[in-house]
C-alpha cells in the first residue's frame, strides 16, 4: 500500500503494509537510520521521534497513523547540528556509545519547545522514558540546562574539540 | 615497560603531498600474556600539504571513548592542532595494527608507549625537515600547535608546508625519540569532545545496525530458547510463503554441551529468515513452528542451582586457591566471629544496540560489517568455521552501541558469515531484543560464605570464604573464577579462600569489571560487617588492613604477573582522598535515621578506586542514592578528562542498575525477555556524583572498569549505615529493598 508521509518537511511516498512501524520505514525503506531501534516494544525510547511536536516511539507506531502528521526525525531537528540542544550535547561530550543519544535530544527538544527552561524535576519526568544502558544521564540532564540557557542567543561557533 | 627488539617506522610520500607514517613495534607484554612475538601497533599518521592531519584510531569504539582518546595520544606528541586533526576509524588489520580488541581496560595502557612514538616520530621528521629548509640547526627548531617555529629569525610555517619533505627523510631511530614533560600537554589530560559526537546528534549511519548496502536483504535468526538445542524441522515452506521472505532454511549449529562453555560457543542450530526488510522478517517469524531436540542436560534452574550451592557449601572444598595458618582454630578459638552469606544473580549485558552484523559473500571472499569489540578472534572464528582462509575475509569495524564485555563475544558475526554463505546477496542480521536477552554469556551468579575472627582488640585475624561458582573441578566458567590474590588474601595472618563448583550448561560471560563487579560487592560488604562488629570506623578499619605487609610467598605478595600486585598504598590514598572530599568524618552518625552514608574501595583492572555513597531510605526500605563521590588513581595521566570522568560517571550508575537486575533460569530457559522485566536506571534516580583524581607515578591506566565495582559495596555499607540492615543478596529485592 502506497503511503505518504512528511518527515522533516520533505515528502515521501513507501509501499509498505499499514501496519509497518515507522520505525522500520525510517530504516529499511528510506534508509534514515539516526532513528535507532532498541527495543521494538516501545521501552526504551531509542526510537522516539517527534510527531506535531510530542515524543512519539516510531517502533510502536503503524505508518498509517502518521501519514498526515508531520514527522521530524533526528536528521531534520536543524539543518547542521545547530540545534542548541545537538550543540550542548557535542559541547558537554553526553554520547557515551551514542546509540540511546538521538531518542534522547528530540525528548528533551519536545520538553524545551514546551518548557523552556525546565527545573531538574520537570526533567526528570520528561526524560525518565529514555533508557541509556551506558549511563550518560548526568550529562544529559547538564546538556538540557545549557541547552535551556542558550536557547535564545545561539552560539555561533561549533566548539567540538573545545579544550577546558 | 620495555621495548625488547628493534623498533622501527615506515614512511611514505602520499599522492598529491604530505606524508604518512607507519610504526612498527615489537610485541609489548600484554595482559593475556600472548605468547608473545611480534605485535606491530602500527598508528597511520598523514599529513596534508594544508595542515590537515589524519589520525587512524585502531580500536573498537563501544562507548569508552578508545576512538578519541588514542588518537589524543598521538596528536599530543605530534605537537599537532587538535582542532585540525581529523580521526579516521582502522579496518581490521592486525597485521598493521596490532592487537584491535577491546576489553579489559587495558587499550590505554597498552598503547600509551606505542602512541607517544607514533607522535613524536611524526614530530621528528617535520622538524629536521624544516631545519633543512631553514638551513638551521634542528636544536633550534620548536612546535607548537601544528607550527614549526624558529624564534630568533622569526619564522614559522605550519606542518602541511614541510610534509612533503618530510615524507622524503629517512625514519627516526626510535631510540632516539623524545617525550614531552606531561607539564606541557595541550591535548591529553583536557576535556576533549568525542570524535564521532557531530555524527551522533544529527543521526548519521555509524554503527553496525546502520550498515545498508545496495541490494542487501535482513535477516532474523530463531534459536532454541534452551542453551544447545537444535533443530529437528520447521515449518519452512509455510514461511517462504509470507510476504517479504526470500529465503528460509536451518542451520544445524556446532554447539557441543559441555560442562564449562566455551567463550565462543560456535554456531547455535536455528532457522534463518531472509527477506526484504527485517520487520518482514521477524513478522514471518511469529508463524514460525519449530520442533526441537533440546539437550541431554539443559541448564538448571535458579531454584535447583541455589538449592545445590547450598548444598556445596556444607561440603568440603573441591579447590583451595590461597590458605596460611590455621583458620579453623583460629575462629573456634577467636574473641569474636562474623558469619554472613553473600549471593548475587546472573546478569545480562542489554548493550542498547542488538547484537548485529552484515556479511556479503561473493567470489569466494567474505566482507563482514560489524562492531565486534574483538573482531581479530571473530575473523579467525569465522574463517575455522566455514573453511575461508582469513585472507580472503574483510572486516569492516564499525561503532558499537554499547559492549560491556558482551562484543567480545563474536557469535552473531558467525551467524552472519553462515547465513551470508547461503544468500546471493549482502544480508544484515539482526537480533530481536528478546533475542538478546535470552542467547546472552551471563555474568555467573555466585554464592560467597564468609566467616572472620576477630581478636579482643577487633583486628582480624581469621578469615574463610568459600565460593560456590560454576565450572568442574578448579576449571571455572569464564567470569566465573576468583583470583587467590583477592584483598584481604595475604594480609591476613589465618587464611583460607576456597571454592566448589557445578556444572551449569549454559554461557557466561565477561560483563563490565568481570569478577570484580560481584567480589568487590562481598568482600567490602564483609569487611564492614567486620568493622562495625569490632566497633572501628570503617575508612580506619580498611586502612589498618591495608598497613599489614602481605606474607611473603603469597600471591597478594607476588602476584605471578606483577601488574595485578595490589600496592597498599595506592588504595589506601584513594581511601583517604575519598573520605577527604566526602568529609566521611563528620558524616552524621544517628542510627535509623533513615540516612547514611558507606565507604568502599576495590583495584582492578590495574585501577584503584574508592567510593563513598549517601543514601536515604524511606519506610517502604526505598533507597534513594543521594550523591557518590569517586576518587581513582590510575596512574600519572589522565587521557581524556571528559572521557575518564564519562566513565566514571557511567561505572556509578551502572553498578546501581546491577544492584536492582537479575536474570533467572526455570525450565532450561531464561525468563527476563524484555527491559521492563530487568531495569536499568533511569534518569530520576541518578545521584549527584563528585570525582577525584590521585595521581601516581604509574603509567596510565585504563577507566572502563575499575570505578563500577566499589559502588555497590559503598551503597550498601550506606544504607546499613541508614536502617542497621545489611544487604548480602543481590539483586536489592531480594533484600527487601528498592531504589526510588
Ligand atoms: S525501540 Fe522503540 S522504545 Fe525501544
Ligand atoms: S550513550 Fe550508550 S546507550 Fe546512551
Amino acid at each position: 500500500m502506497a503511503i505518504r508521509l512528511t518527515i522533516n518537511q520533505k515528502s515521501h511516498t513507501v509501499n509498505v503494509a499499514p501496519e509497518t512501524p515507522l520505525l522500520w520505514v525510517l530504516r529499511d525503506h528510506l534508509q534514515m537510520v539516526g532513528t535507532k531501534f532498541g527495543c521494538g516494544e516501545g521501552m526504551c525510547g531509542a526510537c522516539t521521534v517527534l510527531i506535531g511536536g510530542y515524543p512519539v516511539r516510531s517502533c510502536m507506531t503503524p505508518v498509517s497513523a502518521v501519514a498526515d502528521a508531520p514527522i521530524v526525525t533526528i536528521e531534520g531537528l536543524s539543518a547542521d547540528g545547530n540545534h542548541p540542544l545537538q550543540r550542548a550535547w557535542v559541547e558537554l561530550d553526553v554520547p557515551q556509545c551514542g546509540y540511546c543519544q538521538a531518542g534522547q535530544i528530540l525528548t528533551a527538544a519536545a520538553l524545551l519547545a514546551h518548557t523552556p527552561h525546565p527545573t531538574d524535576a520537570e526533567i526528570d519526568v520528561a526524560m525518565s522514558g529514555n533508557l541509556c544502558r551506558c549511563s550518560s544521564y548526568t550529562r544529559i540532564r547538564a546538556a538540557i540546562h545549557e541547552a535551556a540557557a542558550h536557547q535564545t542567543h545561539p552560539k555561533t561557533t561549533a566548539s567540538s574539540g573545545a579544550t577546558r | 615497560m620495555r621495548l625488547t627488539r628493534r623498533s622501527f617506522f615506515e614512511l611514505s610520500a602520499m599522492a598529491g603531498g604530505g606524508f604518512l607514517l607507519k610504526l612498527t613495534l615489537p610485541q609489548l607484554a600484554s595482559a593475556q600474556n600472548h605468547a608473545a612475538n611480534l605485535l606491530s601497533p602500527d598508528a597511520f599518521v598523514r599529513i596534508a600539504p594544508d595542515g590537515i592531519v589524519t589520525i587512524v584510531a585502531k580500536s573498537p569504539e563501544i562507548g569508552q571513548g578508545i576512538r578519541t582518546s588514542l588518537p589524543m595520544i598521538i596528536a599530543e606528541e605530534l605537537d599537532a592542532d587538535w582542532a585540525s586533526v581529523r580521526i579516521e576509524p582502522a579496518n581490521l588489520d592486525e597485521a598493521v595494527y596490532g592487537s584491535q580488541g577491546a576489553g579489559g581496560s587495558m587499550s590505554t595502557p597498552n598503547n600509551w608507549l606505542p602512541m607517544r612514538q607514533v607522535g613524536s616520530a611524526a614530530r621528528q621528521l617535520l622538524v629536521t625537515a624544516a631545519a633543512r629548509r631553514w638551513q638551521v640547526p634542528e636544536s633550534e627548531v620548536t612546535t607548537a600547535r601544528g607550527r614549526l617555529l624558529h624564534t630568533s629569525s622569526n619564522r614559522s610555517m605550519g606542518y602541511g608546508e614541510v610534509a612533503s619533505d618530510a615524507a622524503q627523510l629517512p625514519p627516526p631511530d626510535p631510540a632516539t625519540l623524545r617525550f614531552k614533560d606531561p607539564k606541557d600537554y595541550t591535548i591529553l589530560g583536557h576535556f576533549q569532545s568525542g570524535c564521532d559526537n557531530l555524527s551522533v546528534v544529527t543521526g548519521k549511519p555509524l554503527f553496525g545496525i546502520d550498515v545498508y548496502l545496495p541490494g542487501m536483504l535482513h535477516a532474523a535468526y530463531h534459536r532454541c530458547a534452551v542453551f544447545g538445542g537444535r533443530v529437528k524441522s520447521a515449518n519452512l515452506d509455510v514461511i517462504r510463503k509470507l510476504p517479504g521472505v526470500r529465503y528460509a532454511f536451518v542451520l544445524d549449529g556446532t554447539i557441543q554441551p559441555t560442562t564449562i562453555v566455551p567463550y565462543e560457543i560456535g554456531l547455535a542450530s536455528g532457522v534463518a529468515i531472509v527477506a526484504d526488510s527485517w520487520y518482514q522478517a521477524q513478522q514471518a517469524r511469529k508463524q514460525l513452528k519449530v520442533d526441537w531436540i533440546l539437550p541431554p542436560n539443559p541448564v538448571p534452574s535458579s531454584v535447583e542451582l541455589n538449592n545445590r550451592a547450598h548444598a556445596l557449601a556444607a561440603q568440603p572444598a573441591t579447590h583451595t586457591l590461597y590458605s596460611e595458618g590455621d583458620v579453623t582454630k583460629t575462629l573456634a578459638s577467636a574473641n569474636k566471629v562474623v558469619e554472613a552469606d553473600y549471593s548475587y544473580p546472573f546478569l545480562a549485558h542489554m548493550t542498547l544496540e542488538p547484537q548485529n552484523a552484515t556479511a556479503w559473500f561473493h567470489d569466494g571472499k567474505l566482507e563482514i560489517w560489524a562492531d565486534s569489540q574483538n573482531p581479530g578472534s571473530g575473523k579467525h572464528l569465522v574463517s575455522q568455521a566455514l573453511q575461508i582462509p582469513e585472507s580472503e575475509i574483510t572486516v569492516h569495524m564499525l561503532r558499537a552501541g554499547g559492549g560491556f564485555g558482551r562484543r567480545l563475544m563474536n557469535d552473531y558475526m558467525l551467524e552472519a558469515a553462515y547465513i551470508a554463505k547461503q544468500v546471493p546477496a549482502p544480508v544484515k542480521l539482526l537480533w530481536s531484543r528478546e533475542d538478546d536477552f535470552i542467547h546472552d554469556a551471563y555474568r555467573a551468579a555466585g554464592w560467597h560464605f564468609m566467616k572472620a575472627g576477630l581478636d579482643p582488640a577487633g583486628e582480624v585475624i581469621g578469615w574463610q570464604q568459600r565460593l560456590v561458582t560454576f565450572g568442574d573441578g578448579d576449571h571455572y566458567a569464564s567470569g566465573a573464577g576468583i583470583d587467590a590474590a583477592e584483598f584481604p588474601s595475604g594480609r591476613v595472618p589465618n587464611f583460607e579462600l576456597s571454592t566448589s563448583t557445578q556444572p551449569l550448561w549454559l554461557r557466561t560471560g565477561s560483563l563490565r569489571a568481570p569478577g570484580s563487579n560481584a567480589y568487590a560487592f562481598v568482600i567490602q560488604s564483609f569487611i564492614d560487617e567486620l568493622a562495625n562488629a569490632a566497633g572501628k570506623d570503617p575508612l580506619e578499619f580498611q586502612l589498618a588492613l591495608l598497613s599489614r605487609e602481605a606474607s611473603p610467598g603469597s600471591p597478594a605478595a607476588k602476584h605471578p604477573e606483577a601488574r595485578y600486585t595490589l600496592k597498599a598504598k595506592r588504595q589506601a590514598d584513594v581511601l583517604r582522598k575519598v573520605a577527604e572530599i566526602s568529609d566521611w568524618a563528620n558524616r552524621s552518625k544517628t542510627a535509623g535515621s533513615g540516612k547514611g552514608m558507606g565507604i568502599a574501595a576495590h583495584f582492578c583492572h590495574l585501577g584503584y578506586f574508592a567510593i563513598v555513597a549517601q543514601v536515604s531510605v524511606n519506610a517502604s526500605k526505598g533507597i534513594r542514592v543521594e550523591k557518590v563521590w569517586a576518587v581513582g588513581d590510575v596512574g600519572s595521566q589522565l587521557v581524556n578528562l571528559s572521557g575518564a570522568e564519562a566513565q566514571v560517571q557511567g561505572s556509578i550508575i551502572e553498578a546501581m542498575s546491577h544492584m536492582q537486575q537479575e536474570i533467572t533460569l526455570a525450565n532450561g530457559k531464561i525468563q527476563q525477555t524484555a527491559f521492563d522485566q530487568n531495569p536499568m536506571m533511569r534518569l530520576r534516580q541518578i545521584p549527584k556524583i563528585e570525582i577525584g583524581w590521585v595521581k601516581t607515578e604509574y603509567s596510565p591506566t585504563g577507566l572502563g572498569e575499575p570505578a563500577l565495582p566499589p559502588v555497590l559495596p559503598a551503597i550498601g555499607n550506606a544504607v546499613f549505615a541508614a536502617t542497621g540492615k545489611r544487604i548480602r543478596t543481590l539483586p536489592l529485592a531480594r533484600s527487601g529493598f528498592h531504589f526510588v
